[in-house]
């Protein structure tokens, strides 16, 4: 068992069991019997503090066949689960061996249903009502703690139900998010931008999504913006979905849309995480997953 | 004059005092976190006011300020006055009292800052883990000095379980807290993965099993006798129960890492001894209550017995449900639901406090040669608290199991019937209900501080004469 690495620690976990076991058994025994309780008892003979002292009544026979039931039954389940060193328990019980098996249960009871909602096309398993209820559910377990229960995200994490996709809306776009998750990289410009280089960007950024802004800023912003962010986010600031990269120009800033809020990204950058879950949940799931998430826009659920 | 014919009172009076005002202090930090699991806008947005801060306040605030003086105040009274003989080195015994009182200030300064280990029941930093390991060697030192220059040859058995207290708690706080420093406020656990979690849980557990047990049984085995004016029931019980244990606590911390990362022999190890343990401990609450046969009707009058004895009473209770947990099957439906949290509760509040609650009030008149301010805010209190208990408890065993079904309630589809937040959505009556009984608990706690101060404003400290041990034999 790879718990030890040799026989000698096996041994040192299977003596001092089985010792303390026995030990326990022989201080009962050793301690049990004595006189019964008589209507005047004597006491042991010590006195402390002027009126301490002790009877020595018998151990309560109720209370000693409690104390053995436990010590036999400690010694019965030692044989039969793991817990002395290296042997595994008669069983061959293991709390991995029953996950395994309960796991391969649900799959055999529940993975037909996944497997069928898997065949069907996104759109379309999106209007099927019993499976939009299973979807819901999987959602309310596994997507709410980041999008909130009622799939609006919270800041850093993106609104489900608007229309606004960072990789796209499509089906199959969001099934890819889900299934391999996401990383935005947006890098921290501080060092390259200097503070007035952040602010004049900022209010470049600002007056591409038609807000307030200073015109002299923006328009020392625009030449930075040029050489350093148009990459991603596109001459008119419109963004780029194969990269994730923010459309600037709408009214959705998922880290925040005062200047304030916007010149932190700038300066420190934003790497948010869509974790996998491929592996976590298994495609069939995801399926159905993607498909639920692509109805609340799609069908307005 | 302090001599040696008489006994020192003075750190006794210091240590039962701070009980009162830090069983305040940390009830009141308890009330407010109860109160914001139930309101959560009472968190302010100020950081040190959130309950993740306040909460390692309160376990701190409740067990070591307020349990620990209890400890220290009784565990100095009775020493000396089964050994008869004056406690050993009162100025070491000073240093331990106003070493204790500076750790606990300590802590509530640097835990609302989120200065922490973040190790649960350790969470003080390693400047003052040194500072606790200092004050715990002086405090062994007394102890242990006193029982030394004994006048009786053989030791009551309040000093066994006082004596294994002060040495495992020694062992577990040197075992456990050992860490790196990386700068004088953040230091990380030598430990790492699920040896660190082991290590934590056989520090935690037995922190319960010797700070919150041995210690407390301590304070049984010489109160209830004292009051009840009653022998002892069972020497014999009290040795079998005494080393069984001692002996099985320290292999029981696994149980609270069923179904983890921690190897299959470890659980079973803890869920066996788990099990083993609870003839030991009810060992102890059957010689606390027997003492009482043939005395049955002092509990009607003495509100101060009938604190003793209830507490003795939810001792039996909590170690009952307690190995039941530790079964895995009840355990895969209890652990980290609101159960444990009652099941702590019903050991903390029905048992540690109990107990302690009815030792200084036997002790506090006798410190201050006074009598009691009021018998019948005694009685008060005794029902407040009692009250308070019942409805925490109860309220946290429906929650903790209805949190528990609702988790592992699947649909045909193979779905989870309820999202985390409609199980913290449905705990909220019942966390109505625990800030209740807190606040019932802590009211008792304001009578008892009026019913104290009413009691030793103005008196002189009492001096008591050390007789010479009788000879019974």
């Amino acid at each position: 068992m790879a718990d030890f690495v040799s026989n000698f620690w096996s041994w040192y976990i299977i003596i001092p069991t089985v010792a303390g076991i026995i030990a326990c058994f022989l201080l009962v025994r050793w301690m049990s019997g004595g006189t019964p309780p008589s209507d005047k008892p004597e006491t042991m003979g010590h006195v402390w503090d002027e009126d301490l002292a002790e009877y020595n009544n018998p151990l309560p026979s109720w209370w000693l066949k409690m104390f053995y039931i436990t010590l036999f039954f400690g010694i019965g389940y030692l044989a039969l689960y793991p817990g002395l060193g290296t042997f595994a328990g008669i069983l061959g019980w293991s709390q991995q061996n029953q996950y395994e098996r309960e796991m391969q249960k649900a799959d055999e009871s529940f993975g037909p249903l996944y497997a069928k909602y898997q065949q069907q096309d996104l759109a379309v398993l999106a209007g099927d009502e019993e499976a939009m209820k299973t979807g819901a559910r999987l959602f309310a377990t596994y997507c709410t703690t980041c999008h909130g229960s009622d799939a609006r995200g919270a800041t850093g994490f993106p609104n489900l139900r608007d229309t606004d996709w960072l990789y796209g809306g499509e089906p199959q776009a969001i099934k890819t998010s889900i299934l391999n998750g996401r990383r935005g990289a947006m890098p921290a410009w501080a060092a390259a931008l200097g503070d007035t280089g952040v602010e004049n960007v900022t209010q470049y950024v600002l007056s591409l999504a038609n807000r307030e802004h200073d015109a002299t800023a923006a328009t020392a912003g625009k030449e930075k913006y040029n050489q350093l962010c148009i990459a991603c986010h596109g001459p008119e600031g419109k963004g780029n979905i194969m990269l994730g990269a923010a459309n600037l120009t709408d009214a959705v800033w998922l880290y925040g849309g005062s200047p304030r809020a916007i010149a932190d990204v700038i300066a420190i950058g934003r790497n948010g995480n869509m974790p996998p879950h491929k592996d976590f949940l298994g495609e069939a799931r995801v399926h159905l997953l993607a498909a639920y998430v692509y109805s609340l826009t799609a069908l307005g659920r | 004059m302090p001599t040696q014919n008489s006994y020192n009172y003075k750190v006794v009076r210091q240590f039962a005092i701070m009980t009162v005002v830090w069983g305040i202090v940390g009830m009141l930090v308890g009330v407010l976190i109860a109160a914001q699991m139930a309101w959560p806008v009472l968190n302010f947005d100020i950081p040190w006011l959130t309950f993740g801060r306040l909460r390692a306040l309160h376990t701190n605030a409740v067990i070591f300020a307020f349990g620990g003086s209890a400890l220290f105040a009784t565990s100095y009274y009775v020493v000396q006055r089964t050994c008869h003989v004056r406690l050993f080195s009162g100025p070491l015994a000073g240093f331990t009292f106003w070493g204790w009182q500076l750790i606990i200030v300590l802590a509530a300064i640097t835990l609302p800052l989120g200065i922490t280990t973040s190790k649960e029941y350790a969470e003080l930093e390693w400047p003052i883990d040194i500072l606790i390991t200092l004050v715990w060697v002086s405090y062994a030192v007394v102890f242990f000095g006193t029982l030394i220059k004994r006048k009786i040859p053989h030791i009551y058995v309040a000093n066994w379980f006082f004596g294994a207290f002060i040495i495992t708690v020694a062992i577990l706080h040197l075992g456990n807290s050992a860490a790196l420093p990386v700068n004088f406020l953040k230091s990380y656990s030598v430990y790492s993965g699920v040896q660190d979690a082991m290590v934590q849980w056989w520090y935690g557990h037995n922190a319960v099993g010797f700070f919150l047990t041995a210690g407390f049984l301590g304070i049984m085995y010489y109160f209830i006798p004292k009051q009840a004016e009653r022998p002892v029931y069972s020497y014999r019980l009290s040795v079998v129960h005494f080393w069984a244990l001692v002996f099985t606590y320290i292999w029981a911390g696994p149980h609270h890492l069923h179904y983890t990362a921690l190897p299959n022999w470890a659980q079973s190890l803890g869920m066996v001894f788990s099990l083993i343990l609870l003839a030991p401990s009810w060992g102890g609450m059957i010689n606390g209550i027997m003492t009482l046969s043939g005395a049955w009707e002092k509990l009607r009058t003495d509100p101060i017995l009938r604190f003793l004895i209830v507490s003795v009473s939810f001792y039996g209770m909590s170690t009952f449900e307690g190995p039941m947990m530790a079964i895995k099957t009840v355990n895969a439906l209890s652990h980290y639901t609101d159960w444990t949290i009652g099941h702590v509760h019903s050991g903390a509040l029905g048992w540690v406090a109990l107990v302690s609650i009815g030792a200084m009030y036997y002790l506090i008149p006798r410190l201050f040669g006074r009598e009691i301010y009021s018998v019948k805010l005694i009685e008060v209190h005794f029902w407040i608290a009692t009250i308070g208990i019942v409805l925490y408890i109860t309220s946290m065993w429906v929650a903790g199991i209805m949190q528990g079904l609702m988790w592992r309630a699947v649909n045909t589809d193979g779905t989870l019937t309820y999202s985390f937040v409609e199980s913290v959505q449905a705990m909220h009556p019942f966390y109505i209900v625990r800030f209740l009984g807190g606040a019932f608990f802590l009211v008792g706690m304001l009578i008892m501080a009026y019913n104290v101060w009413r009691t030793v404003v103005g008196a002189k400290p009492a001096e008591a004469a050390i007789p010479a041990p009788a000879t019974a034999h």
